[in-house]
């Protein structure tokens, strides 16, 4: 073999072993070396993301908290979002607004365990109408089978009518979102893929008994993005769903005051557990609504759930919701 | 030159092209189905039909339960399709069959001189009919085993559980990479829900239809010719068929050419056998002397073979082991009511166990359909081999919805008997009767949080579905482990209202081996496995 013929036929070979060589024992910190002395290298990196903050400041002169009383739903609804400075003021057009509203169980709308589907309907509805949005998407992650859980709660057909989107959960659909400040879900697994791309986010929640915290309402609402092992929140739950407090900073929350299921929560199952109110409550400070649901719409008295007052504490809100309310009859 | 079209336009049109469209139809359709059994597509497209004009099935449970099920009675089309045509339903209808036929055609090519030796007749083809034989008289005896080879049954399950789940995880692998999903194509590419169902045993499964579909290559169509009880089954009914592929002596040279794309290898060479001809017309083509052609028989036709076969000592041996199986699966234990598995938890709507056993084909639908995963296979250690396959709810992977009876919806023959929602919820024309209860929960307090460890949790009491809840909870003070006094609620089951749903167990936060689990005791579907007195007092 003469030396040409040795060199072009070898050449490659060299090459390849030279490089594979490099990569293989060369120093972690060389550049491109593939070397991981401790194992630490390889190990999975969940991709960690934050949240940004949805909220509109209202305007001037308006209090934070209204409350629509008498007439239809979507008349309820509308006298709320009036006293605080109407729809308009805070989704304006082309916004993608995100509604969360509870699904998460199996059961029809009259139960109360459930977001209401009348109010999301008409929420739905004057986004697109009145305030020129450009997608609103409506999810959740519910206790129960999610499909069965948004047909059977109403909400996937009040949606669809008004041209909403839904967006059902799978394993793709999480990732960990980060909290500066939470003490329990400061990295925890979050049901992302539907806020790609949203600008405004609005919670739409039942008031309802539970049995562990007394009360599940606009904060304990977003239990629903989370992801991963759920049930270990029972643990510490006031904390929680403090901490959910400041995990999103929702545009808007609306409150459901016309069914509010009074006992046997946060199932309930029999109608006679729930109270037909007239209310429905919109707002920005979830933690005042909270409070003030907790002894308007549930009629308790005693002291007020433990998270309350930790969410206060983070920054979540005010529990003090004196003279920050308004109310349209 | 008939009719002014030229010889190659005919061949076009001709029998063997149309039964490539049919078979190219019905594996669509068969597909369609299976991917629209999961329950975000269903819209109610009655996703059984294949299961309910097979014949074995109607045969083997009208043998077992003495009655024909809801639709079942529909296979009488393919009974009629036979006595006409003989076996076209397994050469231009049947999935498997088609699947079959598909991987020969693609992955073996060999000369013609091989290729016909492959296509001769073989008495090994006779097996089939030994296990037909077998299954029909275990069935008579109460044991329904035909859905282990039933190649509808056989691909419902491989498709259920193989093949759409590994559809479903390739799509939802697409739909995470995209991420925001642009093109609304949600149903068709993104699974929603779907991406992570797991069916237990699912790996022997696929290895079993993997292997089949592979001994295609040692011979073609090597399931239909040698272990397909359907196909037996039809093949004996063929004897009678008026239409069948007939050779003329006269014009035939004898070069034996017609055996090249034989599919049944039924000898069309010699005197056919009607039992074996799958009429998939290819012999048609390939006659190059004009001497075949599928009709009724004339004078001047070849004879054919009626019979099967088999000898009448071989069929005495085949009723003779069927007779030995029965007992051997039955006695095996597991689904006895003496000795019954905890983990045999039948889906809501379930006859009781032994009538089960004369029902379910094993053709897993009620899997394949359930919402929440919970219907798995049984494996072996829950109800031995005889109800291997058979559903079973495990709910450490999920929990039976409340107000979904979707699984006795599919059923093709009422192993899971159509309920009502008010019928499972015991409501309405049911309250006297109460619930469907599939099983009671217990608590386990060695492990659980607030009875072990003085750790609030009611996880199971908060997410109990029953009115008023099954898992209640008394509010005691403890001391826990760090001294400090704390007010736990110490959940407790009311055994009177649990169904058995499994929520409980599939939410508890120890999730290897749950606190709160539930066994199947106190099933209401027999009376054998109560576990309260009826109309007991409940102490006031």
């Amino acid at each position: 073999m003469s030396r040409r013929a040795f060199m072009k036929r070898y050449a490659l070979p060299a090459g390849i072993g030279m490089a594979a060589s490099y990569l293989a024992l060369a120093p972690e910190d060389f550049p491109l070396s593939l070397k991981d002395s401790t194992g630490m290298r390889s190990r999975p990196r969940p991709e960690i993301f934050r949240l940004r903050d949805f909220r509109v400041p209202g305007p001037a002169g308006k209090p934070p908290v209204g409350i629509g009383r008498r007439g239809s739903t979507g008349e309820k609804l509308k006298k709320a979002l009036d006293a605080i400075g109407g729809l308009p003021h805070y989704i304006h057009k082309g916004d993608i607004v995100l509604i969360k509203p509870n699904v998460a169980f199996d059961r029809s709308p009259l139960l109360g365990a459930n977001s209401s589907p009348e109010i999301l309907g008409e929420l739905v509805k004057i986004l697109y109408r009145d305030c020129g949005a450009a997608e609103v998407r409506v999810t959740d992650n519910p206790i129960e089978s999610p499909a069965d859980c948004f047909a059977k709660s109403g909400i996937r057909e009040a949606a669809e009518k008004w041209g909403g989107r839904i967006y059902l959960p799978d394993g793709n659909a999480f990732k960990i979102l980060n909290t500066p400040g939470a003490r329990l879900i400061e990295n925890w697994p979050f049901f992302s893929r539907p806020f790609l791309g949203v600008t405004k986010v609005i919670g739409l929640a039942p008031v309802k008994d539970h049995n562990l915290c007394m009360a599940s309402m606009g904060l304990k609402n977003w239990y629903g993005l989370l992801g991963g092992d759920r049930s270990q929140f029972h643990q510490d739950i006031h904390e929680v769903i403090s901490d959910l407090s400041i995990m999103i900073r929702p545009t808007l929350t609306v409150l459901d005051g016309t069914r509010v299921l009074m006992k046997s929560g946060p199932t309930g199952g029999d109608p006679s557990y729930v109270k037909d109110n007239d209310a429905v409550v919109a707002g920005l400070d979830q933690v005042a609504m909270d409070a003030w649901a907790f002894r308007n719409l549930l009629e308790r008295k005693g002291p007020l759930p433990d998270y309350i007052a930790r969410a206060g504490e983070k920054g979540g809100g005010s529990a003090d919701y004196r003279g920050r309310t308004r109310e349209v009859s | 030159m008939k009719f002014g079209i030229s010889e190659e336009r005919m061949r076009l049109l001709g029998l063997s092209n149309a039964r490539r469209a049919s078979q190219g139809v019905f594996l669509g359709l068969f597909v369609f189905l299976s991917w629209a059994s999961w329950t975000s597509r269903l819209q109610g497209y009655p996703v059984s039909r294949f299961l309910e004009i097979d014949p074995l099935v109607s045969l083997s449970t009208a043998l077992s339960t003495g009655y024909l099920y809801r639709f079942l009675g529909w296979s009488l089309l393919t009974v009629f399709l036979t006595l006409l045509f003989g076996r076209v339903f397994c050469g231009w209808v049947c999935p498997m069959g088609t699947l079959n036929h598909f991987i020969r055609w693609v992955y073996v090519k060999t000369g013609r001189r091989e290729t016909i030796e492959k296509n001769r007749y073989s008495r090994h083809q006779l097996i089939k009919y030994f296990i037909l034989g077998i299954f029909l008289v275990t069935a008579s005896l109460g044991s329904l085993q035909t859905g282990l080879l039933d190649p509808l049954a056989f691909l419902s399950r491989a498709f259920g559980t193989v093949v759409a789940p590994a559809w479903d995880y390739f799509t939802a692998g697409i739909g995470g990479a995209l991420r925001a999903n642009p093109w609304h194509l949600d149903l068709f590419t993104f699974a929603p829900g779907t991406a992570g169902r797991i069916f237990t045993g699912s790996f022997w499964t696929g290895l079993l239809f993997l292997a089949l579909l592979g001994a295609n290559i040692l011979r073609p169509r090597f399931f239909c010719r040698f272990l397909c009880p359907l196909g037996a089954l039809l093949g004996i009914l063929s004897r009678f068929s008026i239409f069948r592929i007939s050779r003329d002596i006269k014009k035939c040279t004898d070069c034996d050419l017609c055996l090249t794309g034989c599919e049944g290898a039924s000898d069309p060479q010699g005197k056919v056998r009607m039992s074996e001809c799958v009429s998939c017309m290819n012999c048609l083509d390939d006659c190059r002397d004009g001497a075949l052609m599928f009709s009724k028989p004339g004078p001047g036709s070849a004879p054919s073979l009626h019979r099967a076969g088999m000898t009448r000592r071989e069929l005495l041996l085949s009723g003779i082991t069927g007779l030995i199986a029965f007992p051997m699966l039955r006695n095996n234990g597991g689904i006895n009511d003496e000795n019954y598995s905890a983990e045999l938890i039948r889906p809501p709507g379930s006859v009781e166990e032994y009538d089960f056993m004369k029902k379910c084909i094993k053709c897993g639908q009620c899997m394949d359909i359930c919402p929440t995963n919970v219907l798995q296979p049984a494996a072996l250690r829950e109800g031995g081999f005889e109800a291997l396959w058979t559903p079973v709810m495990k709910f450490n992977i999920n929990h039976c919805q409340l107000k979904c009876t979707l699984c006795s919806e599919v059923c093709p023959t009422g192993a899971i008997r159509k309920i009502s929602v008010t019928e499972k919820l015991g409501m309405g024309d049911f309250a006297r009767k109460g619930p469907v209860v599939i099983g009671t929960a217990f608590i386990d307090r060695s492990r659980c949080l607030p009875w072990a460890n003085q750790i609030p949790c009611v996880v199971c009491e908060e997410v109990c579905p029953t009115a008023p809840k099954a898992i209640q909870t008394r509010d005691e003070e403890a001391r826990d482990v760090f001294s400090k006094i704390v007010t736990l609620n110490h959940p407790f089951i009311v055994p009177d209202l649990c169904i058995g749903c499994g929520i409980c167990q599939a939410r508890c936060p120890v999730s290897d081996r749950p606190a709160v689990y539930v066994t199947a005791v106190g099933e209401n579907r027999s009376d054998k496995r109560r576990l309260l007195l009826k109309n007991r007092g409940t102490g006031s």
